[in-house]
């Protein structure tokens, strides 16, 4: 064990915790004079310097260069009009990865809402709710690659004629059937990496339902069932309807998190067996293919994707606003 | 779907146990809502269980010896308990290949003690000035900020190392020189993007909770002749605490947990934090998988503690981003 390299790394924290409380010692004494001359402009401006700066450097400008370099090529000199794009529609693999990842972003934001919907109505009121719902929320503080590792030992293979240590073969075979290699069967593996995004996210869908249900007027429920309406009727005709807006925020967070995913697929199969997404691939083009035009083309696809899902999630806010008004 | 009791919503049931037959309710009724009871607590057990059994099992894999995680599945332990601490000294401690984690896990610590303060407390300076700092601009520059957000770090993530390696030109002026920096000092890049990855969910969540602050407070405060700074300092930081306190459990556990910014910033073997190491060990599953369990359970169980004790916290956050919105 080499001490130094442990020093070294402390020796940085320490520099880098002095230099940030010498920047915001001196960010207060700014503010604080300019304050006492009453000139908000400038308290305001030093109150916002530090993250507009940031934010100016950090996303605004590299969300820009993006644009333009997804018109270039792999070194980002020479420019080649929508020969990317062209690329991200038409080449067969390109394709495969478009079509992965609407699968992705269809398949599971709608099972995390269901499961997490179905989950919170079921524990809902019941004797130990919380511990129910604490389990099914734990895989939330677990990281993405936590997870898959995780998985990947459920899903472990190891050969027909072996002893299965993975638990889905093993219970293949106590079922007398055949085990089988899940991470290289196409389609199927998508699916099965699928699960491990789903797994993390009912937790926080649960969460988030479960409070919204607390709010469901139990007069109204009360009332249905003495008017004689089945559990499955209550359940369509005043549950979901009154959680409806909690709903949609939890399918569009989920929503947005999927379609960014790289972490997940990197760590379970490293994009290979037709199961690579824009996110992953995108960083494959920038990064290992040394292609800046393509993983250029592809973040700014990621874009476009998220833009409409937010703009009618702040339509959204904005009526649950102009209601509760 | 009509296994779904909202009954047991309802404040009269005493539990799963005792079912007092309702008012105008017959028998036939009772008994049909008793056992669709029964059933939904055999499903939410079921999706309880399949939610844990995946990290039960990494854990005791952790804790076998080389050769019987090679062999058989974790579930042999019960039959043939054989623990062995080898694997969590190697992946700790030893110089061999796909050892010596420890200095990657100290380097999670290094990244993320900074990675959580400078965006907090840049998002609370920035949060204040434009909740309670009247300027010209302050709502559009709000909006700028809140629509930030959709941006995906992957827009950003090859101009910004592009920025560190070769510095920020117009023409031939040089606006910032290349960084340059080498070995642990790539720490400070991963720093930086976290800071600014994570600023404009944390000015988000902020601004919501400091705008629902009582404006008398602020007035009466104005009136005694205190500064903006002293407001911020005295009133309005104690007051939101709590909302500080869930932005960093967010923010902490984004950053512990992060891959991709980590791999991208800091890409050296001795520098990347511990969860882009796993990341990587997984997907190529070569040699050393049977290290992988002890490995990942050391990157979990720091977050998944702090998420534990947090939890509250952290829900409310979740609830004041995501509901109220």
């Amino acid at each position: 064990m080499d001490i130094s390299a442990y020093l070294d790394r402390f020796g940085l924290l320490a520099v880098g915790l002095v230099a940030f409380v010498a920047i915001l010692m001196a960010l207060y004494g700014l503010a604080e004079l300019a304050s006492r001359r009453d000139r908000s402009r400038v308290v305001a401006t030093v109150f916002l310097a530090p993250a507009v700066l940031f934010l100016l450097i950090g996303l605004v400008y590299p969300a820009v260069r993006t644009f333009v370099m997804s018109f270039f090529d792999a070194e980002g000199t020479g420019f080649v009009g929508l020969k990317n794009y062209a690329w991200a529609v038409s080449d067969p693999d390109a394709l495969q990865i478009l079509i992965n990842t609407a699968l992705w972003i269809i398949v599971v934001p709608l099972v995390s809402t269901a499961l997490g919907l179905v989950y919170a109505v079921l524990i809902d009121g019941r004797a130990g709710e919380r511990v129910y719902k604490a389990l099914v929320f734990l895989p939330m503080g677990i990281s993405f690659v936590g997870a898959s590792i995780i998985w990947k030992f459920v899903y472990q293979y190891s050969g027909t004629g072996e002893n299965q240590i993975g638990l889905l073969n093993a219970v293949l075979r106590a079922l007398g059937m055949q085990p089988v290699n899940w991470l290289t069967e196409f389609p199927m593996n998508n699916f099965l990496l699928m699960v491990v995004l789903v797994w993390i996210e009912v937790g926080f869908a649960t969460v988030v339902l479960s409070a919204a249900l607390k709010g469901v007027p139990i007069e109204m429920i009360e009332a249905a069932r003495i008017d004689g309406a089945k559990p499955a009727q209550i359940f369509w005709n005043i549950t979901v309807p009154s959680i409806r807006s909690a709903i949609i925020v939890v399918a569009v967070t989920v929503f947005i998190a999927t379609l960014k995913l790289f972490d997940i697929v990197r760590a379970m199969t490293q994009g290979h067996y037709g199961t690579d997404v824009l996110a992953h691939n995108m960083v494959e083009q920038a990064f290992r293919l040394n292609d800046d035009g393509r993983g250029a083309t592809l973040a700014v696809l990621l874009f476009l994707l998220v833009v409409p899902v937010v703009i009618y999630q702040v339509r959204n806010m904005r009526r649950q606003e102009l209601e509760a008004r | 779907m009509s296994t779904v009791p909202i009954g047991t919503s309802l404040p009269e049931d005493t539990g799963p146990r005792e079912k007092p037959a309702r008012i105008g309710e017959t028998r036939g009724d009772r008994l049909r809502r008793v056992l669709s009871s029964r059933l939904a607590s055999v499903v939410a057990l079921l999706i309880a269980a399949l939610w844990t059994i995946p990290t039960f099992g990494l854990f005791i894999n952790s804790l076998r010896p080389d050769d019987e995680i090679r062999t058989s599945g974790w579930w042999n332990f019960f039959t043939d308990p054989q623990v062995s601490l080898y694997n969590y000294n190697y992946v700790l401690y030893s110089d061999s290949q796909g050892g010596g984690l420890f200095l990657n896990l100290i380097n999670t610590v290094v990244i993320t003690v900074i990675g959580v303060i400078v965006p907090v407390a840049f998002a609370a300076l920035a949060a204040y000035a434009l909740s309670w700092i009247n300027f010209r601009g302050r709502n559009a520059l709000y909006v700028g900020i809140f629509a930030l957000q959709v941006v995906p770090l992957q827009m950003a993530l090859i101009p910004l190392l592009s920025i560190f390696s070769r510095g920020l030109h117009i023409g031939d002026f040089t606006i910032m020189p290349a960084w340059e920096l080498d070995g642990v000092y790539t720490i400070v890049q991963v720093w930086i993007a976290h800071s600014i990855f994570g600023l404009p969910l944390a000015i988000f969540l902020l601004h919501n909770f400091m705008r629902e602050l009582p404006g008398d407070v602020m007035e009466a405060a104005r009136i005694d002749g205190a500064s903006h700074s002293q407001i911020f300092r005295k009133v309005v930081l104690p007051l939101v605490t709590p909302a500080l306190a869930s932005i960093a459990i967010f923010q902490f556990l984004w950053v512990w947990n992060d891959f991709l910014v980590g791999r991208t910033f800091a890409p050296g073997e001795a520098t990347r934090p511990l969860t882009a190491v796993l990341g990587d060990m997984a997907g190529t599953w070569g040699f050393g998988w049977t290290r992988l369990p002890a490995a990942a359970f050391i990157a979990i169980v720091v977050p998944l503690v702090v998420f534990l004790l947090l939890q509250r916290y952290f829900v409310r956050g979740l609830l004041a981003g995501s509901v109220k919105g």
